[in-house]
């Protein structure tokens, strides 16, 4: 994957907001004892390159341990990266101390998985909103308040709220709080990561929505990671498919969607289960992958998913496929072709009409409460 | 206010809800209460004690008087007061026991928030050095500084509070620890909060209800072990008037005038049970589970 990849079909011509080269997240593990010796290496994430466009989405999908929270946590600068390049607006970020760091912050935000520890219990609403405000002094003091309310507005909170604590409010209603946290510096980039795996399906839709609707008002970039296959199709017209600390393949949604080309792509929309699907009586050939995800401590060689991969060839464990376009997208597969495993409306988003959409949003905040 | 007849029993949250903090008020049994009641009783008569006693240390009537309403814990053998020795007991055992848990607060916790906080070398080193000042035994130390200090008090608590800290600093150490693991933090990280701010402001108010559990269950172990150490002589010299000191002194005169050992010696009995039911109040108050 060291080749430089071309630029994406999508970006006419504009130079990307945030642009990933060969990115390598790899943690130490170490020996127990006194002298705690290096044994071996995590390799959560192995070199992957994408961009990320001005106002645009793209999506992270993976399964668990893929390593697709590590690249997020690599961007927002959580985690430093162990080699490799991130440009944000052609500044490289990847090796700026915590110092040089603090300008990027209020342009690269977090939204967090999990709307309970993302919150501290024992700040109230208006403080965690107005954190990132103090530390950065974008708005003076005698108009945070204010700040805080239009920003418990914009999520569809009551702006009265901003005197209470986190326990007084729902999963959905604490996301929208760490919602307003991330928009509070006006960020060109948000790092989303699994931001609606922790709620109701119900509530599900109102924060996507809000997001989305957001993304539109506020002009903000979204790197989305998620494993609901659905949702991402729903919010981002660009896929990546994560697999063991690499990018599968990336391109279009509805290239990846309908004509997935690497078989671990394939694998993945085939297990996805789909209402809409079963409902009409769809019979699906589900593929069944053999075996385990093995460890990324000691990843086969040459393509990581030869163990469990159907096509899989001596060439597989002897040279590392790159990833190359191939019918409009880039895959990383000696064997790439079409195969499509999903129906065309498979795999939609159940999100309500444009009208009842902002309905929903607009209203959410005062019936929840 | 919501009504709070409306919780059903059992639907724990809504009360901690209503209480911001989860400090349950209601949990608290009513033993702790009256411990609460007596601790805070015996600390405001003693404290106040100057203003209504006669002089500790000077002799205001013959000895061996029995108790009476003169001299309501009678007098001892050198005719001082013993209710007034009592309250100036009670006051010196407090406030040693208030000193040396604020010292190791202090101390440790200044040390495991940072431990904690910086992780890596910082926290090796300075939880091995920790470690080692646990493993120095606290009466032993405090006799070795009293002996190569000099019995006094104030020897004696710098005993103590060398072996004391370190139990604070493990614990700070570890909840600030498990915090700094938590998301909101990783959030007040990507807000571009300061190390300081971080400390202060996200991790430290996090480690301050297992202080002040720890701190409130101290005070009964404290006072129990400078009663000790001071029943050794390793206190303030006579006459000064230390419940310890007090009751070794008077233990000559158990069956002839009993108040004398006997007053000092309920003294620190009532004292440590009250700080321990408080102890168990607050710890109901404030831990989680």
């Amino acid at each position: 994957m060291s080749e430089q990849t071309s630029t994406s079909p999508k970006s006419n011509g504009t130079a990307p907001l945030l642009e990933v080269r060969d990115l390598v997240k790899h943690f130490p593990v170490k020996s127990s004892g006194v002298i705690r010796r290096t044994i071996g290496q995590v390799q959560a994430v192995d070199g992957v390159t994408f961009n990320v466009y001005k106002g645009r989405s793209l999506g992270l999908v993976g399964e668990s341990g893929c390593g697709k929270t590590s690249v997020g946590r690599v961007i927002t600068r959580l985690y430093d990266p162990t080699s490799g390049s991130m440009k944000f607006e052609g500044n490289e970020i990847a090796t700026l101390s915590s110092k040089a760091m603090l300008p990027y912050r209020r342009e690269i935000q977090l939204i967090f998985q999990d709307p309970y520890s993302s919150l501290n219990p024992r700040h109230t609403v208006g403080s965690i909103i107005s954190t990132p405000m103090q530390v950065h002094k974008t708005v003076p003091k005698n108009k945070m308040v204010a700040r805080v309310q239009e920003l418990l507005e914009v999520v569809g909170l009551n702006p009265e709220h901003y005197n209470r604590y986190p326990s007084e409010f729902s999963g959905g209603q604490r996301q929208r709080i760490g919602i307003a946290r991330s928009l509070a510096l006006n960020p060109k980039l948000i790092v989303a990561d699994e931001p609606v795996s922790a709620l109701d399906v119900s509530i599900q839709a109102q924060v996507v929505n809000l997001l989305q609707d957001l993304q539109k008002e506020f002009d903000i970039a979204f790197l989305f990671i998620a494993h609901d296959l659905a949702i991402v199709r729903h919010f981002c017209p660009e896929i990546a498919v994560m697999y063991l600390g690499k990018i599968v393949e990336i391109g279009d949604r509805d290239q990846i969607y309908l004509t997935p080309h690497h078989p671990y792509t394939q694998a993945l929309l085939s297990a996805a289960p789909d209402v809409k699907q079963a409902a009409v009586g769809g019979r699906r050939e589900r593929i069944r992958l053999e075996g385990d995800v093995p460890s990324p401590i000691n990843p086969p060689s040459g393509c990581r998913f030869r163990t469990r991969c159907w096509k899989a060839q001596d060439i597989c464990a002897a040279e590392e496929p790159p990833l190359l376009e191939v019918g409009g997208r880039q895959v990383a597969c000696h064997f790439a072709e079409p195969l499509q495993v999903i129906a065309p409306e498979a795999l939609t988003f159940m999100a309500p009409s444009d009208g009842v959409e902002n309905e929903t949003v607009s209203t959410s905040g005062s019936t929840a409460l | 206010m919501p009504v709070r007849g409306v919780v059903t029993p059992g639907s724990g949250t809504l009360s901690r809800i209503r209480t911001r903090e989860g400090s349950r008020l209601r949990d608290v049994g009513v033993l702790e209460r009256v411990g609460f009641v007596l601790l805070l009783l015996l600390l405001s008569t003693s404290l106040a004690a100057p203003l209504f006693v006669l002089d500790p240390v000077i002799s205001v009537a013959p000895a061996f008087q029995a108790p009476s309403p003169e001299h309501w814990l009678g007098t001892d053998d050198v005719g001082q007061d013993v209710f007034s020795r009592v309250m100036f007991g009670l006051r010196t055992s407090w406030l040693s026991a208030v000193a040396v848990i604020a010292s190791a607060i202090v101390i440790g916790g200044a040390t495991g928030l940072v431990a904690g906080a910086r992780g890596g070398w910082v926290d090796a080193l300075l939880m091995r050095l920790t470690d080692a000042f646990l493993a120095l035994p606290g009466p032993v130390l405090a006799i070795a500084v009293a002996a190569a200090l000099g019995a006094s008090l104030r020897n004696t608590l710098i005993g103590i509070a060398v072996v004391w800290w370190p139990w604070y600093a493990r614990l700070v150490r570890g909840e600030v620890r498990a915090l700094a693991a938590r998301p909101h933090v990783d959030a007040a990280r990507l807000s571009g909060v300061s190390p300081m701010r971080l400390m202060f402001r996200h991790l430290l108010p996090g480690a301050l209800p297992p202080i002040i559990v720890a701190a409130s269950l101290d005070v009964q172990i404290l006072v129990l072990t400078l009663a000790g150490l001071s029943f050794l002589g390793l206190g303030a010299p006579p006459p000064s008037p230390e419940l310890g000191a007090m009751a070794a002194r008077g233990a000559d005169y158990l069956f002839a005038s009993p108040w004398i050992p006997l007053a000092p010696g309920c003294a620190v009995f009532i004292l440590a049970v009250a700080a321990n039911l408080a102890g168990d109040g607050i710890r109901d108050l404030f831990d989680r589970g």
